[in-house]
């Protein structure tokens, strides 16, 4: 029964804005990502919402109760911090059972609860260590069984993951989606990796500059981005953007990027658009839909051209294939068998079917 | 401490290294010479007899070792009319320096934790106003603080110099700790606050543990800067309440009497053992002291 | 129920107020004890003030008989002398001491506990100590006799003219130490990778003390000279334990001058005019100083 609830929302610091007039409305259970460039308000949202700060003006809701006036402990939430923030002088134990001992929980019960969480988390082994004793991994896993001992309705992550190595940010990744699954409890993720927000949210919400952009399920955001800040945020490698004019022929429309690469747009983009004839446009082609020609099934609305290749960047599965379009760099992702050296030409064929336009001076998705 | 950054870098050989070498362990022993030659002075004109003292030379070494001087330091010399020795007056240190020491330490703790961690409007105004008390000549504050004392009671007490001693200790005990604290990440203390803790069982439960260091550093810094003051202790106590520098200068430069100077080094030595010990103990801690205390001097 | 909500409200107000609550008193106290005594001295130094304080307000006149008094140039000479002899000897001292500590030595622990444990003794100790060595009749003067140099003569401790130089000469033996450390800590806190890019770069060991390491010292310097100028500018243990300010008032400081007027000879007015030049003289250096640290170390 609890549900997350932002009116109005303002942070100051001083004369600086932070937080800019948010709304959001999170459903129970859900997992929402909070993701965006650092300096974006998302970790100061987050305090927010924990009561670590103070409101400028706005209301927030936990529940159905507005807690703007309601300090940390009283707010049923609980935090997992980046930098973990485990109690140095405390053992793993004494770190997890802290909250109960604040609030006079009896000790039968503090102990069953430690048994549970560290069996869960895989952490019983080392509950008589202190924090200094473990790796970053072990850290992790103590954060998070510190929160789950609260049982509350909220749980709150801020970016918990960054402190990590790749590989074990991939594996706890994975743990925090099934500890999700298994509890069903709200939570609130904030992240500057949007890989972690595609693969974790149920919902996104990108925050640029104290303002959210957008807010959808990870799909809507990755296929219909309402801005170029988003269709360039998320993504990896970050989408080809091609400066351009529109050009018109009868009801085809085309996007003329220049050095005669003129791009046909899909007959059910082209009816849609309103805009004349030598429109400033920017074109989006994510990697993925730039590949070799040939390779792929032929389908319809693809468009192929040439261009010479200028560096090549294998990644193991894919290979990147970095050329010149338009005036600017692009990347395309293809398989590395179809790979060329830098300086030959390579065919490249573009799904357009999954093309996106946006206005060129507004940003907006057209 | 680490060595140096450049401890790695291989450096050329041959002779002009092996005699660059040579001439700067001859210069390093020199200096330690020149910190070391006044204590053993000190040591060994302390064991002589003052007949030796008048024929024999500075450095030369004891030829018997006696304890009269030391006996009489403790025990009998005069200080002013009184002959009891620094006996007593190594009490009065005793008593004075503990609570100012406790008192003092543990206020500037709660101050820089509740001005780091809580920051309010103002609280870097307030520190930076706090932190220039430890600055000032304080003759500028002896004479109000002789009258306040008088009207409190206090005047030429211990406790009197326990009160001075801790109000004018605070702004370097708080600086310490806040410079601590600033360096203790924020969350830990959000974490606490999401647990339950309120603003003093924060700082008794996880902030204080955490600052046990910093806290030796403190009040190794504090003992060795009480212990030693002189110039409370000559303004403020008067007679049977001096502290033990008070009573030392007022052993060494009675105008009476034969100048005994074995009884004068073994007084030194006596009034200088405690901070000596504690340098010996926990040097690496005074030394971090000394490095904190750069803001102050 | 609206009792209990009206507990809980008060209870959150009260640990909102809390930090400012345990903060006020010892405020309060640094307001009374630090500002409120200094400015009783300052009011105390435009008035008749004598034997006791007096409230009548008087102008610049302690000031005017404060610069009129010989013993108080004496008093300002000697800090003068005083202060920058001791900050040029320990300041070169301590940064020659911290370069060779530098490198690589054998037992550096240990030479660093023998430079720094004078920092440990009390002035008085110092000052008793020194008294002792310097003393014309048995001290370094007669070892220099039986040493077979009978011309020695060595009686600055009872020359006025030369007495101030044994304060120094006892001053920098206690703080020297202190001024290697501080060096020492700046030196070890020089960025490796900077040592490791002067060396491929070709320097040698001279070149990269001079050219690179001390240059990104001068922080360094300006606080070990902060300090000891404090600690010179206060110094008034040292002087009572080795001269007692004397022979006559020749090793007077003015922190020993306030001393004996404010206690001693009972002119409250012209301890407190004296007092108030020096809080001047501090204020002067430290202010500035702890302003940029203060940046430094703040958010």
């Amino acid at each position: 029964m609890s549900g997350i609830r932002l009116d109005k929302v303002f942070k100051r610091f001083g004369t600086t804005e932070v937080i800019k007039g948010i709304d959001l409305e999170i459903e129970d259970g859900e997992f929402i990502v909070l993701v965006g460039p650092s300096g974006c308000g998302k970790s100061t949202l987050l305090n927010l919402v924990a009561g670590l700060e103070t409101l400028s003006s706005g209301t927030i809701r936990i529940g159905d109760r507005v807690v703007n006036d309601i300090p940390p402990r009283d707010r049923d939430i609980a935090m997992v911090f980046q930098s973990y923030a485990l109690y140095p002088t405390k053992t793993v134990r004494d770190n997890i059972t802290f909250g109960m001992v604040t609030r006079r929980v009896p000790r039968a019960e503090q102990d069953a609860a430690v048994d549970e969480v560290s069996s869960l988390l895989h952490i019983d082994k080392l509950l008589e260590r202190k924090p200094g004793q473990l790796s970053g991994g072990q850290r992790q896993r103590v954060a998070m069984g510190r929160a789950l001992v609260r049982k509350p309705d909220v749980f709150l992550f801020d970016e918990p993951l960054s402190n990590l190595d790749a590989k074990l940010r991939i594996e706890m990744r994975t743990e925090i989606k099934k500890l999700h699954q298994r509890l069903g409890k709200t939570i609130v993720y904030v992240t500057h990796d949007q890989i972690e927000a595609m693969t974790l949210a149920t919902r996104i919400a990108v925050m640029d500059n104290g303002h959210i952009r957008q807010f959808g399920d990870p799909e809507t955001i990755y296929e219909h981005p309402v801005d170029l800040f988003v269709a360039g945020f998320m993504g990896s490698p970050p989408m080809n953007m091609l400066r351009g004019r529109l050009k018109r022929d009868g009801s085809a429309v085309a996007v003329d990027a220049g050095e005669g690469l003129v791009f046909p747009l899909p007959e059910r983009l082209a009816l849609r658009l309103q805009q004349p004839e030598g429109h400033e446009v920017v074109l989006g082609l994510r990697p993925e839909t730039i590949f070799a020609a040939g390779t792929e099934l032929p389908g319809a609305d693809r468009f192929i051209f040439e261009r010479p290749v200028d560096v090549i960047e294998p990644t193991g599965p894919d290979t990147m294939v970095v050329f010149q379009a338009g005036g600017t760099e692009a990347i395309a992702r293809v398989r590395p068998q179809d790979a060329k050296a830098p300086g030959e030409s390579f065919r490249f064929e573009v799904e357009m079917a999954k093309a996106k336009l946006f206005d060129g001076k507004t940003g907006m998705h057209l | 401490m680490s060595g140096s950054g450049t401890d790695g870098i291989v450096r050329q050989g041959g002779w002009r290294h092996r005699v660059a070498r040579v001439v700067l362990y001859a210069i390093l022993g020199l200096f330690c010479l020149y910190y070391l030659v006044p204590l053993v002075i000190m040591v060994s004109t302390s064991f002589k007899s003052l007949e030796e003292i008048r024929t024999g030379s500075l450095i030369s070494l004891p030829q018997e070792i006696r304890f009269d001087a030391w006996a009489k330091a403790w025990g009998s010399a005069c200080v002013g009319v009184r002959c009891d020795g620094l006996r007593p007056y190594m009490w009065n240190s005793v008593a004075m320096v503990i609570p100012a020491v406790f008192i003092s330490t543990l206020l500037g703790a709660l101050n820089g934790y509740a001005l780091t961690k809580w920051r309010f409007r103002g609280a870097d105004v307030i520190f930076a106003l706090m932190l220039f008390g430890a600055f000032i000549p304080f003759q500028v504050i002896l004479l109000p603080m002789a009258r306040a004392l008088g009207m409190m009671g206090l005047a030429g007490t211990i406790p009197g110099l326990i009160l001075v001693h801790t109000i004018y200790g605070l702004a370097f005990t708080t600086l310490f700790f806040r410079n601590f604290f600033i360096s203790v990440s924020d969350s830990i203390v959000h974490a606490a606050m999401v647990d339950g803790a309120g603003f003093f069982s924060i700082f008794f439960r996880i902030v204080l543990p955490m600052a046990i260091p910093a806290m030796v550093v403190t009040v190794i810094w504090q003992f060795t800067q009480i212990w030693n003051d002189f110039l409370f202790g000559v303004a403020f106590t008067v007679g049977d309440s001096n502290p033990v520098t008070v009573a030392l200068n007022n052993v060494v430069n009675t105008s009476t009497g034969v100048k005994e100077y074995n009884v004068d080094m073994a007084a030194a030595i006596i009034a200088a053992l405690p901070t000596l010990a504690v340098y010996v103990i926990a040097g690496t801690y005074f030394v971090r002291g000394l490095a904190a205390g750069a803001v102050k001097g | 129920m609206d009792a209990q909500a009206n507990h809980r409200t008060f209870s959150r107000t009260f640990e909102r107020w809390l930090p400012k609550i345990v903060v006020s008193p010892l405020f309060a106290a640094s307001l009374v004890f630090v500002y409120g005594f200094i400015a009783w001295t300052v009011y105390i130094s435009f008035t008749k003030s004598g034997v006791m304080p007096n409230y009548t307000f008087d102008g610049l006149a302690q000031y005017d008989r404060l610069w009129g008094t010989p013993r108080w140039y004496v008093a300002l000479w000697n800090l003068f002398v005083f202060s920058t002899l001791f900050i040029a000897i320990s300041t070169a001292i301590g940064i020659l001491l911290a370069i060779l500590l530098d490198q690589r030595v054998r037992a550096e622990g240990f030479i660093r506990t023998v430079y720094l444990y004078p920092m440990a003794l009390s002035f008085i100790v110092t000052g008793t100590v020194w008294k002792w060595i310097l003393n014309p009749g048995l001290g370094l003067e007669r070892l220099m006799h039986m040493a077979g140099f009978t011309d020695f003569t060595f009686d600055w401790l009872v020359n006025s003219r030369m007495a101030i130089y044994t304060v120094v000469i006892a001053g920098v033996w206690q703080s020297s130490g202190y001024a290697m450390a501080l060096f020492l800590a700046g030196l070890r806190s020089v960025d490796d990778e900077i040592l490791k890019a002067a060396s491929i770069d070709g320097a040698g060991p001279v070149r990269i003390y001079s050219s690179i390491v001390l240059p990104m010292m001068r922080p360094v310097f300006l606080s070990t000279i902060i300090i000891l100028a404090h600690l010179a500018i206060k110094s008034f243990d040292l002087v009572i334990a080795l001269t007692g300010g004397g022979p006559g008032y020749a090793t007077d400081m003015p922190a020993t001058f306030m001393y004996a007027f404010a206690f001693q000879r009972s002119e409250l007015g012209v301890a407190a005019a004296s007092a108030v030049m020096m809080l001047m003289t501090v204020t002067a250096i430290i202010v500035p100083y702890l302003y940029s640290e203060l940046r430094r170390t703040g958010r």
